[in-house]
């Protein structure tokens, strides 16, 4: 293949996303012309250069609480809606205002109504507005209990939370390290720069527990360090952030959705290992890091 | 970020390639469990998000009220997401809202590029050296001033790590045009450099 074969493939070559065929034509048309190799270098320098100027813009914080705030209130008032068409089948139940014509409808209306959508709960058909009246409250009642205690949901549960999804995340999409290495002196400068503190990073592989990587993560607001160690099979990701910001004082250990959590504080670092592994082997690891 | 690692990835838009641990029932929810499934899933890409609305409409204030309503339409649309890549879901959402926001404040902002497929793919610039020199503001700059199409396809590529696949679905465009873009895109950033390096 010549260059002007070459020129239109090299972006999508560069970008990872050529067919395996024609990426072995770009490599080898590149070592033996200058002009390509050239081109190529100018592509790694620009990359180089998008990446070290920190372009990305995280989500302030304010935005992050406003949205929570509106899902959470869509999902409560969403769940309040379906409750009360669970239990009330009459619309005319949340209006405030009587009908005109009086009380001379209601009856009628209301049995056909009944038998062409049953209802789960069988209604007395007498002191029909005072039932509604209390269906309506305790359905408004509930959707506020719903509400407060979504808001209420204590911040380590969002955080356990949050973590059992980075680490299933991390699983999902090939994305489980962006430094792949099992040398903990090649790990750790990695992180140099790009984060706040120095996260302590050692292999184990004597131990039994072989370091594979390290990842930027993402947790409850702030960038994390994710170490990730293998045992037998099973990953483990050890997410690693300053201590006291977000503590979880009250469990060392906790069980959520079939993973172990495993929560430590060292060397004034919070580290939280999760992992499939089970508890014990995992707390294994817990100790070797501490040492 | 992500590049290169993934190897053989065929240019022709692929059905394939939903990871199915990622799919998942939101039917027969309540509105509840559906919120915390939302959480879940989308909240994760909050930050690629305001990045995505941020570098599109240039400023934060702006970006971040296109942000917070491409949240809430997509907590609405949720009963339509039936699993599948959740990031690009998402992005498609906030890219609209963020282009239904430049139509209406900033037209100038949206010019068409025409027949962009049919166009040969530029080759890169030849110098590797000005790039390597500029410095973070002046890179920033560089990538403010393209268009807004082009500035879109090398956010999501170098600074979201996304596939071409995924930017074809995010900007509703064929592979090929992606392909195109961020070629084109590249170029002027380059060129760009150079004119800097020269004055």
């Amino acid at each position: 293949m010549n260059c002007a074969e070459i020129q239109p493939l090299l972006n999508a070559w560069f970008d990872g996303e050529l067919d395996a065929v024609r990426a072995v034509d770009v490599e080898r048309h590149i070592t033996g012309c200058p002009t390509c190799a050239g081109a190529k270098r100018s592509l790694e320098s620009l990359r180089a250069a998008l990446r070290r100027s920190n372009l990305q813009y995280r989500a302030p914080d304010s935005l992050r609480d406003s949205i929570q705030r509106s899902v959470a209130a869509a999902g409560a008032s969403a769940s309040g809606v379906s409750n009360e068409k669970a239990t009330s089948t009459d619309p005319a139940a949340a209006s405030v205002a009587p009908s005109p014509r009086g009380e001379g409808r209601g009856e009628g209306d209301r049995d056909v109504r009944q038998s062409e959508t049953p209802s789960p709960r069988p209604r007395p058909r007498s002191s029909g507005w005072l039932w509604k009246f209390l269906t309506f409250g305790a359905t408004a009642f509930a959707a506020v209990v719903f509400f407060l205690r979504f808001g209420a949901i204590s911040e380590r549960e969002q955080l356990a939370t949050e973590i059992v999804t980075a680490h299933v995340r991390s699983l999902m999409v090939e994305h489980l390290t962006d430094v792949a290495s099992s040398d903990q002196h090649t790990v750790k400068p990695w992180f140099e720069g790009k984060l706040d503190f120095a996260p302590g990073v050692k292999d184990l592989t004597a131990q039994g527990f072989p370091l594979l990587g390290g990842r930027l993560d993402f947790l409850h607001g702030r960038p994390v360090a994710a170490l990730i160690y293998r045992r037998n099979k099973h990953l483990i990701n050890a997410f690693v952030w300053p201590a006291g910001e977000t503590r979880d004082p009250s469990a060392k250990q906790k069980f959520l959705r079939g993973y172990s959590l495993i929560n430590r504080e060292i060397n004034g670092l919070d580290y939280c290992l999760i992992s499939d592994l089970n508890s014990t082997e995992l707390g294994e690891l817990a100790e070797l890091l501490a040492k | 970020m992500d590049y290169g690692g993934r190897g053989l990835v065929e240019l022709l838009p692929a059905e394939a390639g939903v990871p199915a641990a990622e799919r998942h029932a939101n039917r027969f929810v309540t509105g509840t469990e559906q919120q915390t499934q939302f959480e879940l899933v989308m909240m994760p890409h909050l930050d690629a998000a305001y990045n995505l609305a941020r570098w599109l409409a240039g400023n934060d204030h702006d970006a971040k009220d296109i942000a917070q309503e491409a949240f809430l339409r997509a907590l609405r649309f949720f009963d339509g997401y039936h699993g599948g890549n959740s990031r690009s879901w998402l992005l498609t959402i906030v890219r609209n809202t963020a282009f239904s926001w430049l139509k209406k404040n900033r037209p100038a902002a949206i010019v068409s590029i025409p027949d962009e497929t049919l166009e040969k793919v530029e080759a890169p610039a030849g110098s590797d050296s000005v790039a390597s020199k500029a410095d973070a503001s002046v890179v920033r700059a560089a990538l403010e001033s393209l268009p807004t199409e082009f500035r879109e396809a090398l956010v999501l590529r170098e600074l979201e790590g996304f596939s071409y696949k995924e930017i074809a679905e995010v900007a509703d465009v064929p592979v090929g045009t992606v392909m195109s873009r961020l070629a084109r895109g590249r170029r002027l950033l380059q060129e760009y450099f150079q004119k800097k390096g020269e004055t």
